[in-house]
């Protein structure tokens, strides 16, 4: 069975007076029906710029995409014209974004933004997208949902902003929804609250879900697979439960090491990745982790490595010593 | 009442301390239509040395405390006493010598750092506030030592802000702290606006500096494992008032209130493992309005183990066993 989504060496740019930034450096993944993905990264490793490119919502100027296929449900979304991507955006992709404040429009009702999208790209009648909303701020988990559809964002605590989003976001029964940081800006109990909604949403819905954030421990809650981005490229994906018990490339490994967690003993010591996040304006042909790597050799330094297969069941890491990494670890464990 | 001092001598003592903010209407005439009542009764002691966590959601009063202990709001109620003498009596002159001892490092290092000055000048303006350094040349010699002591190279005193990563300007903020040798630094959220990588990087350098120097923090976070990495004692707050406070093992080992119960369940695990045995429900509702808190115990209506007299009577920290004190009239 082909992917819902498969994106092919993706490459997005931003030309800045201080020169050109790879944002994304060729990222290939698919993305099954139904299916959570989730992206992880650091600020500026891509995994945000890599999904408002597959919406095609890159400003250009600065960012173009120079290259790539995103293949979604047997069409090439970078062929389309500017209206067919628009039919594409909010009707078979919804998205949800980290800031519910931001995305809403302040000077419009919920319910405006809500039949606003029915009526956009379903062409319902006004009577039928009203009675469709209310019944979408129900399934979203808000009360009293005839009162909140004339309440403007504002109204609106940041929870249920984000609740409104969702609800815009499966209006048009999409196959897919890109959730960016949906609940980074949010309280840890609100945060909860929402993620169970989500996730039981896509799947009642069956509904695939890209959720791209940094929380080490959303992503351990709800994604199936797991993309780890660095400065611009995968470095290592595969199966969450592999990804989390046999990390194979370095960053992962640091990373994972990094966090204080709550459900081990208290640490004497944090293990921190070392050094500074990478400059994207001065990265060479080398592997970008080389300088924070604890494995690095002098052979990082000629080559991007790229993905390979370290393990079962489509575990990919990019490290020239993804292998022995790999021996290291298993020998380890013997 | 206050929990109590054992050990080391109390550093800060904070008794009763209440913040309320007017809520105003109207443009021309403005008039009170309301309060805000941020801070609403808060009991708790710092002892020298030690790190206390303060943790709690956004418009808990976490940071409103930190700020009232700080002097850069006056309190409407309460003390609070600083080796013995109350921070809310003392005018602007008598506080001048206090503010050298108690520091602060902000959460965001992007707006706290002054842009148009350069990193050597952000670190040497306390020094100069405050008159402790007058000779330029051992100024900048003390502002390269405070740059290698928070890890940074000397050379750094010679560039902007903008120049810098997320991490190292963190880091700065961090130096500008130390710059008076202080003895206590309040932490509002220092390590939340940092990436995961380097988040560890800054909170090993707090520890390093606390057995250094020998500092006392209040650590004041939303992030419950950061906190339980450096606190000596946590106290959880909820809007406006602490609801549990115990030693950091006995708090996050055996959570008493259920407002601490739910914060800790909330936290996803970084294991998939752990997450898929996991039985989990979020609790219900949100954070009502400080504006108009509900009677009785403000957790009531979303609380899972809620009785009718929970509505009614607002329950008092207690001590309930030895040094864990909870707000909760259902906790025996």
């Amino acid at each position: 069975m082909t992917p819902l989504l498969q994106v092919t060496d993706l490459h997005t740019e931003f030309r800045t007076g201080a020169g050109v930034v790879r944002a994304v450096d060729g990222i290939s993944y698919a993305v099954e029906q139904g299916e959570t993905v989730a992206i992880v990264g650091e600020s500026g490793s891509g995994k945000s710029v890599g999904a408002l490119s597959i919406l095609r919502l890159i400003p250009n100027p600065p960012g173009q995409i120079t290259r790539g296929e995103v293949l979604f449900a047997g069409r090439d979304l970078m062929q389309l014209s500017d209206a067919q991507m628009r039919e594409v955006r909010g009707a078979d992709i919804g998205m949800i974004f980290q800031e519910p404040m931001t995305s809403l429009n302040p000077v419009l009702t919920i319910g405006r933004q809500i039949t606003e999208t029915l009526e956009q790209h379903l062409g319902a009648d006004p009577a039928s997208a009203h009675a469709r909303a209310i019944e979408l701020l129900g399934l979203v988990g808000i009360a009293d949902p005839a009162r909140r559809l004339k309440q403007y964002p504002h109204q609106l605590s940041g929870g249920m902003r984000q609740r409104v989003m969702i609800a815009i976001a499966i209006a048009c029964d999409p196959k897919l929804i890109i959730a960016d940081e949906p609940t980074t800006a949010l309280d840890v109990t609100i945060q909860a609250q929402i993620l169970e909604l989500l996730s039981g949403l896509t799947r009642r819905l069956n509904v695939a879900l890209i959720i791209i954030t940094h929380n080490l421990g959303v992503v351990a809650r709800y994604a199936k697979r797991v993309n780890v981005m660095y400065a611009g490229r995968i470095v290592e994906s595969g199966p969450a439960a592999a990804i989390y018990q046999n990390p194979r490339h370095p960053y992962t490994m640091a990373l994972l090491r990094s966090v204080p967690r709550l459900d081990r003993p208290r640490q004497a010591r944090l293990d921190p990745v070392s050094g500074q996040p990478p400059d994207l304006m001065h990265l060479d042909q080398g592997c970008a982790f080389r300088p924070r790597c604890r494995f690095a050799v002098d052979a990082c330094a000629q080559a991007q490595p790229l993905l390979a297969a370290v393990g079962p069941a489509g575990h990919f890491a990019a490290c020239l010593r993804g292998e022995e990494i790999a021996a290291a670890a298993a020998g380890a464990a013997a | 009442m206050t929990a109590p001092a054992t050990q080391a001598p109390a550093l800060l003592e904070v008794r009763g301390l209440q913040k309320h903010f007017p809520v105003t209407e109207g443009i021309l005439a403005r008039r009170v239509v309301g309060e805000v009542r941020a801070v609403d009764g808060v009991d708790f002691t710092l002892r020298r040395g030690e790190t206390l966590g303060l943790v709690g959601e956004s418009g808990c009063g976490k940071t409103t405390t930190g700020r009232c202990i700080l002097a850069l709001e006056r309190p409407t109620a309460g003390e609070i006493l600083y080796d013995g003498v109350d921070l809310i009596k003392l005018n602007h002159e008598q506080l001048r010598p206090l503010r050298r001892r108690i520091q602060v490092i902000f959460q965001d290092p992007y707006s706290s750092l002054n842009p148009r000055m350069k990193v050597g000048d952000i670190i040497a303006e306390p020094m100069k506030v405050h008159a402790i350094e007058p000779d330029a040349a051992r100024r900048a010699a003390r502002v390269r030592d405070l740059l290698a002591i928070c890890g940074l190279n000397p050379n750094f005193a010679g560039r902007y802000p903008h120049e810098m990563s997320g991490g190292q300007r963190q880091r700065v903020g961090i130096a500008r702290a130390l710059a008076l040798n202080p003895e206590f630094i309040i932490c509002d959220e220092a390590v939340s606006a940092l990436d995961v990588s380097i988040q560890a990087q800054i909170v090993n350098l707090l520890e390093d500096l606390r057995e250094r120097f020998g500092l006392t923090y209040l650590f004041i976070a939303h992030d419950l494992s950061v906190v339980r990495h450096l606190s000596q004692r946590v106290a959880v707050m909820y809007l406006g008032r602490i609801v549990e406070l115990a030693d950091c093992d006995e708090l996050f080992d055996n959570p008493l209130h259920p407002y601490t119960r739910a914060l800790l369940d909330s936290v996803p695990a970084p294991d998939p493992g752990v997450e898929a045995g996991r039985k989990f429900r979020p609790v219900k509702g949100e954070v009502p309005s400080p504006i108009n808190p509900p009677r009785g115990c403000a957790f009531h209506p979303r609380c899972p183990v809620a009785v009718e007299s929970c509505s009614q009577a607002r329950p008092e920290l207690r001590e309930v066993r030895s040094g864990h004190w909870v707000a909760c009239s259902e906790v025996r």
